[in-house]
This record gives C-alpha cells, sequence and structure tokens, in this order.
C-alpha cells in the first residue's frame, strides 16, 4: 500500500512544452490548406444581396470578379459617394472592362478559356443603370458566363 | 579538442510558428464565393434588332421592377411572395389554359413525346431600379423553373434533379428550359424599344 501513498512535498513536473510548434504548425497548415488569399484590396463597400438559388464558384483560378459599390469614405473626397466600378486595385468606368476581360482571357490557358465565369460583386443599393451598362460591356467582350454574387438567405 | 557544438534552443520556434498563423489568419478569407449563376444572351447588333420575330402576347411574362422598386406582373402590381407560385403556373399551364403559354408537343429522351410550353419570361428594370430587388426578382423567377424541374425530377425518377446524370438533366431542362429575358431597360434609347 505505501507504493500508491502520495509523496508529499515534491512538485509537480513542469509539463513539457516541446510539442507546442507541432500543435501551432498543425493549425497552421489547417489554415493554409482550408482558406484562400484576399484577391484585392477593398476600395469600394459592398454588401451584397441575399438569394436561394446559389451555386458555388468551383474553380477559384477561372474566376474575374467586377466591384461596384460606393467609394470607401478615405476616397470620397475624390471619387464623390456616387457607386463606382472596381477592377483589380483600381477605379475604372465602364470602358475599361472589355480591355479587363481581354486581359482576363489572356492571362488564363487557351483550353480553360471557354469556362471562365465573371463574378459581379454589387452593392444591393446599387442603381441598375449601371449594373445595365456592365452587362453589355460583358455581352460586346462574349463573357457570357456571369454570378451574380449574394449570400445565403436565412430563412424566417 | 573536438569541442561540443552548443544546441541550439528551440523555444522560439512556437512564438515563430505563431507569428506564421496569425499572418495567414489576417491575409486570408474563408468564405466560399456563391452566387446565382446566369447566362447572358449573344451580343447583337442593335441595327438587327428590329428582325427578331413576335412573340404571341399570351407566350410572355411579363415582369417589370419600376424606379420605386414596385414589381408589376403583366402590368399589374404585385407581391414579390406570390411571384414564385405565378411564375411556376405559367411556365407548367397544368390544365392548358387559354390565357397561358401554348405548348408544343416535341420528343425528348427518356419522356417520349412531351408537351413543351412556349413561354417566355420577359424581366424589365428601370435605371434607378435598385440592384439588390431586381436580384431578389430574377432570383425568384429562377427558382421557379428550379422547383418545376425538381419536381419533374422527383415525378420520373424519384430522385432529385441534382442527383440525375447529364442526359436525364438534360431532357428536364429540354421540357423546362430557363427562358429569362432580359429586354434593355425603359428610358434608353437601344434599338427600337
Amino acid at each position: 500500500m505505501s507504493k500508491f501513498r502520495k509523496k508529499g512535498g515534491k512538485e509537480l513536473p513542469p509539463i513539457s512544452t516541446a510539442s507546442l510548434p507541432d500543435i501551432v504548425f498543425m493549425l497552421l497548415f489547417f489554415f493554409m490548406v482550408s482558406t484562400t488569399m484576399r484577391e484585392v484590396t477593398y476600395k469600394v463597400s459592398i454588401r451584397i444581396p441575399e438569394a436561394t438559388e446559389l451555386s458555388k464558384l468551383e474553380k477559384k483560378s477561372l474566376v474575374s470578379y467586377i466591384y461596384v459599390g460606393e467609394p470607401l469614405r478615405q476616397y470620397q473626397k475624390v471619387f464623390g459617394v456616387a457607386s463606382r466600378i472596381q477592377l483589380n486595385d483600381v477605379f475604372a468606368t465602364v470602358d475599361d472592362i472589355q480591355d479587363y476581360i481581354t486581359a482576363e482571357r489572356e492571362a488564363r490557358e487557351e483550353n480553360e478559356r471557354p469556362s471562365m465565369i465573371t463574378s459581379l460583386k454589387i452593392d444591393e443599393n446599387t442603381k441598375m443603370g449601371i449594373v445595365n451598362d456592365i452587362k453589355q460591356e460583358l455581352r460586346k467582350a462574349a463573357a457570357l458566363h456571369i454570378n451574380y454574387s449574394s449570400r445565403k438567405k436565412v430563412e424566417r | 579538442m573536438s569541442r561540443k557544438v552548443p544546441e541550439i534552443p528551440s523555444a522560439s520556434l512556437a512564438d515563430i510558428a505563431f507569428m506564421l498563423l496569425i499572418f495567414f489568419l489576417v491575409t486570408t478569407t474563408m468564405d466560399v464565393d456563391s452566387g446565382l449563376e446566369r447566362r447572358l444572351t449573344q451580343w447583337v447588333d442593335p441595327s438587327q434588332i428590329d428582325e427578331t420575330p413576335q412573340i404571341n402576347e399570351r407566350n410572355v411574362f411579363v415582369v417589370l421592377v419600376n424606379r420605386n422598386n414596385d414589381l408589376l406582373v403583366e402590368n399589374e402590381y404585385a407581391n414579390i411572395d406570390n411571384l414564385r407560385e405565378r411564375a411556376k403556373e405559367f411556365m407548367e399551364n397544368p390544365n392548358n389554359s387559354e390565357t397561358l403559354p401554348e405548348k408544343e408537343p416535341m420528343d425528348v429522351p427518356y419522356f417520349g413525346e412531351m408537351m413543351v410550353t412556349k413561354g417566355v419570361i420577359s424581366l424589365r428594370n428601370d435605371l434607378d431600379t435598385r440592384y439588390g430587388t431586381y436580384l431578389a426578382v430574377q432570383n425568384e423567377l429562377v427558382a421557379a423553373i428550379n422547383e418545376l424541374r425538381e419536381e419533374l425530377a422527383k415525378q420520373k425518377f424519384g430522385k432529385s434533379y441534382n442527383d440525375l446524370d447529364r442526359d436525364q438533366q438534360s431532357a428536364i431542362r429540354t421540357i423546362y428550359p430557363s427562358k429569362i429575358s432580359e429586354a434593355e431597360p425603359k428610358g434608353k434609347n437601344v434599338g427600337g424599344n
């Protein structure tokens, strides 16, 4: 019985921290695999609308993005508060869209080009006038496959 | 003579890893991009638009969102909650009503001869319409067609539309085509509108 008696007075051995780096590396790899890099820095504020009939954008590498919304506060002095188009990291006008689509197309492999998708990230308070102009330009550039970016609607 | 090299302390390894971890947490996003998928129509020169054949009036379901974000279905004010039902009724035309679109017989694989609707949904908007409202309306119209396809898939194959193979899906798509035409917005002089 004396074997099981508490050895009073002795301190607890310190917990080994040798495995801590391994644990953190595991977390790190998890995040590296499961997340994607931010594509651009937003210069416009976008609150995308809700919808129920959603389909996922499968291949990120085939997607080109067009952002539309009010410029963020720090850009409002220069660009005003009216909705603006953002392509890559810069503000753009409707006329730039065709060039942008062409450039995006050039950057992809030839066999991937037919399955390219244009994702429209548009603020829900934008007027349709600008959206229609974008759609016309996309039609002219023959980028017909589009995706209106939207959130999953919460059922009430 | 040969002095032992002192061991490199590995206590800071965890800190370095934490720093990397935090960097990745900040610069990446986890959200999956999803949205309403649509296909635009081919660009046609405005000078050639007038030659398109006229469609019979009973075959067109006119949905209009005006500048005040009001919904007008067939020139009457409507509620967006009823839109899905009305669009389904229009595309399906269960009782072969005179006011709803005509049907034409068509040979469809798996189904044999089916009466396929000639209906077209025409979605119009104003230049000042809010994008959110427009997308909500379009979502309802897409949902109506998706529901019809789903019902047909359940009835014929006993499976969900998404679980069918390609040929079966395309057969169902032939019966319920996704014919949503987006006309030029009002207040713009393109072609003779």
